[in-house]
């Protein structure tokens, strides 16, 4: 049976690494990361987890010990946010390439400067090419399940890779929902024993991690590890699938609302597809049809299944809640108009900059964007490639 | 305490054939300190020499577990190993005694690693650090670190008009900076004295607990002597002063070789060409000042064991 209980993003994340019981947690406070932390420091003092915790003194060293425990042959988790995430860089790539399935809250904040401590992606977005799998989240349901998921991915031998579950900074971390939970024992029985075939503690077989590679190899790892992640759209899907069945919430890599009504489409990520939807019901009644594309896996990039998603669209708004300085758009619209290009017959694509630093996002923005796409059909024409929603000018 | 006949039977832990220079002090303290182990040891290293010069993709001269993630975390890292130990043999998983060494140089360890070792000794977890200090960054090329001495040349401190000296600033005494951590075990030691140093490794993993071994590592391409000479520079540098050989166990200072004779702080400057520069008549005020701080440092530890120099 599941429970129903009203927690917040962080207080849920929490709770799912309660359920997950992985063997260490090693991690540093953010805002607004700190409740994970705080309540999973609860749990280890309550003897609710068999969890080893380590409290670091940075998330450099969280993300370090997270690389070491897991190259040990142990389950490891941790969280952070923003400057957090940045000051792991260095090691984000290395638990990576050693193919560690690591798993990570994001909670996203914006980067400093200046520092700022609410919500926008460009946390995450910076680290997208860092070779961890990233999964955003709408809501509370969401980071919950994606978290289960997020074990069972990149726990998966084909991939084993670290996967980061994003989800917005105090909108959603600080924000209370309703949320469905399983029973501790469904979930573990779903994301199984951690088996590594390599794991550096077989003392019997010693294995030496992290040599010195250089031209004549570094490269060909580098290309196994493209394919490994490449692999991962088929075992997100089966993930989600499977995930479904037990408990009734099936995830893919997209998700599609009031799509197939109508030949305009928002494309967005996290929190905000919340609001889009309710706008887009606003709308509808107004006599208005928009569909929403969001995107939940963002690495690896669905450019097959949004390309298809897309067969027929006239007008497509990608949002970005991050910059890319001098690049053309944000990270996600650059990244759909590069999906699209070998179409014969492209929908025009125009690329929103919003809730930068927490700057809020209402529904009016979201209708500003759906009036915007009824003039790009009517006329055919994009007149700004690059907008940004509720920036003074 | 094993005999150094019975030592020389055991297995060696790091094989021939790595790629460090000839006379480097690193692969000859490695070689010392796993001749101290008797349980499986895993061991963790930095970004350094000793990572790049033993573990060259396809190959590898340890033939225990090892692993090396970058050049400012090998003490996170090996303290996650350590404690997915503690996680795994909790459960059953693991049922063998293993301990952890870390291996870092100078640069690794005085500089950009300072904080994670700082933080993984705060935390407690059961591993032994070694820094093999070579006092500068020799792996990029014979840069400054903060562990190089006052007087040196490095290749970002060069002797010239304006600054003839070379660094301007004294070494920064990191062992005891992590005695004020009041760990279990904390020891300077030097491959000169090899059964000092083999000693020193075992108690450092008999304790429950972190412990610390700064061992001298003279490096004849950045001190600038010649390769046969490094056990002869590295024995210079105790009997001189330079390098006290101690040992600090649950708080306890105590000398562990005390040379009958001090000799001149010269005859191991004299030794490398690095110093070449403070030997000159019109460096004599620097050659002083170098004098001065190395007896000031020996005094001061001397007098915490209780002895005077």
């Amino acid at each position: 049976m599941a429970r129903i209980e009203a927690l917040t993003g962080d207080e849920v994340a929490a709770e799912a690494m309660r359920q997950i019981n992985p063997d260490v947690v090693a991690a540093y406070p953010i805002t607004p990361q700190t409740e994970i932390v705080q309540n999973f420091s609860q749990f280890v003092a309550d003897g609710k987890v068999d969890t080893e915790m380590i409290r670091v003194e940075s998330e450099h060293s969280a993300m370090s010990a997270c690389v070491g425990a897991a190259s040990a042959g142990a389950r490891a988790m941790t969280a952070t946010s923003a400057n957090g995430l940045a000051l792991m860089w260095e090691i984000l790539y290395i638990a990576a390439s050693y193919r560690l399935p690591i798993v990570m809250s994001v909670v996203n904040r914006a980067l400093s400067g200046p520092i700022n401590i609410h919500c926008d992606h460009s946390d995450s977005m910076g680290a997208r090419d860092s070779g961890w799998i990233q999964i955003y989240s709408e809501n509370c349901q969401e980071i919950y399940d994606n978290l289960i998921q997020a074990v069972k991915i990149g726990e998966n031998k084909k991939l084993l890779l670290p996967v980061m579950v994003c989800f917005d900074g105090f909108i959603i971390s600080h924000g209370t929902e309703r949320v469905e939970l399983l029973e501790d024992e469904v979930v573990r029985k779903f994301i199984g024993e951690f088996k590594p075939d390599y794991p550096l503690l077989d003392v019997d077989h010693p294995l030496t991690y992290g040599p010195l590679d250089l031209f004549d190899y570094y490269f060909e790892h580098k290309r196994q590890q493209i394919e490994a992640i490449d692999k991962a759209p088929d075992i997100i899907e089966q993930v989600g699938r499977d995930y479904g069945r037990i408990s009734g919430r099936t995830y893919g890599l997209l998700e599609e609302f009031n799509l197939e009504k109508s030949d305009l489409v928002i494309i967005v990520t996290g929190s905000t597809a919340g609001t889009a939807k309710a706008t887009i019901l606003e709308l509808k009644e107004q006599g208005i049809d928009v569909g929403i594309l969001k995107i939940r896996v963002f690495r690896p990039f669905p450019y097959q299944q949004i390309k298809e998603a897309l067969k027929g669209k006239v007008a497509v708004a990608v949002m970005d809640r991050s910059a890319s300085f001098g690049a053309l758009g944000g990270p996600i619209f650059t990244e759909v108009r590069s999906a699209l290009y070998e179409e014969d017959k492209k929908p025009l694509v125009v690329n929103y900059i919003y809730g930068l630093g927490g700057r809020e996002t209402t529904v009016e923005h979201i209708k500003k964007v759906a009036h915007d796409l009824l003039n790009i059909k009517k006329t055919g024409k994009v007149e700004n490639l690059v907008n940004y929603l509720g920036v003074r000018e | 305490m094993p005999s150094l006949k019975e030592l020389s039977k055991k297995e060696e832990l790091i094989s021939r054939g790595h790629r460090l220079c000839p006379g480097c002090g690193a692969g000859i303290i490695v070689r010392q300190v796993l001749l101290a182990t008797d349980v499986p040891v895993v061991a963790g290293c930095a970004t350094g020499c000793l990572e790049v010069a033993t573990t060259i993709y396809p190959y590898t001269a340890w033939k225990i577990p090892w692993i090396h993630s970058a050049f400012e975390n090998v003490a996170a890292t090996i303290s996650g190993v350590e404690t997915a130990y503690r996680a795994l043999k909790k459960k059953g998983k693991i049922d063998k005694d293993i301990r952890f060494i870390a291996f870092g140089g100078d640069g690794g360890t005085y500089d950009i690693g300072i904080q994670s070792l700082s933080g993984a000794i705060e935390r407690g977890h059961r591993m032994l650090y070694i820094c093999y200090d070579n006092e500068a960054y020799m792996n990029t090329g014979i840069q400054r670190s903060s562990a190089s001495p006052m007087g040196c040349h490095t290749t970002t401190t060069p002797p010239g008009k304006a600054i003839p000296q070379g660094k301007s600033e004294n070494r920064k005494d990191l062992t005891q900076i992590i005695a004020a951590h009041h760990i279990p075990y904390v020891a300077q030691a030097c491959p000169a004295f090899h059964m000092d140093l083999i000693r020193k490794v075992q108690k450092a993993l008999s304790v429950d607990g972190p412990s610390f071994i700064n061992i001298l590592s003279p490096c004849p391409r950045g001190w600038r002597y010649p390769a046969n000479k490094t056990i002869e520079i590295a024995k210079l540098a105790v009997l001189t002063g330079f390098w006290p050989l101690y040992e600090v166990e649950n708080g306890k200072y105590r000398i562990t070789y005390k040379p009958r004779k001090r000799r001149p702080l010269r005859e191991f400057l004299e030794a490398q060409g690095r110093f070449k520069h403070l030997l000159r008549e019109e460096n004599k005020q620097f050659l002083e000042r170098l004098e001065r701080e190395v007896e000031e440092r020996e005094r001061e530890i001397f007098a915490k064991a209780g002895e005077q120099i």
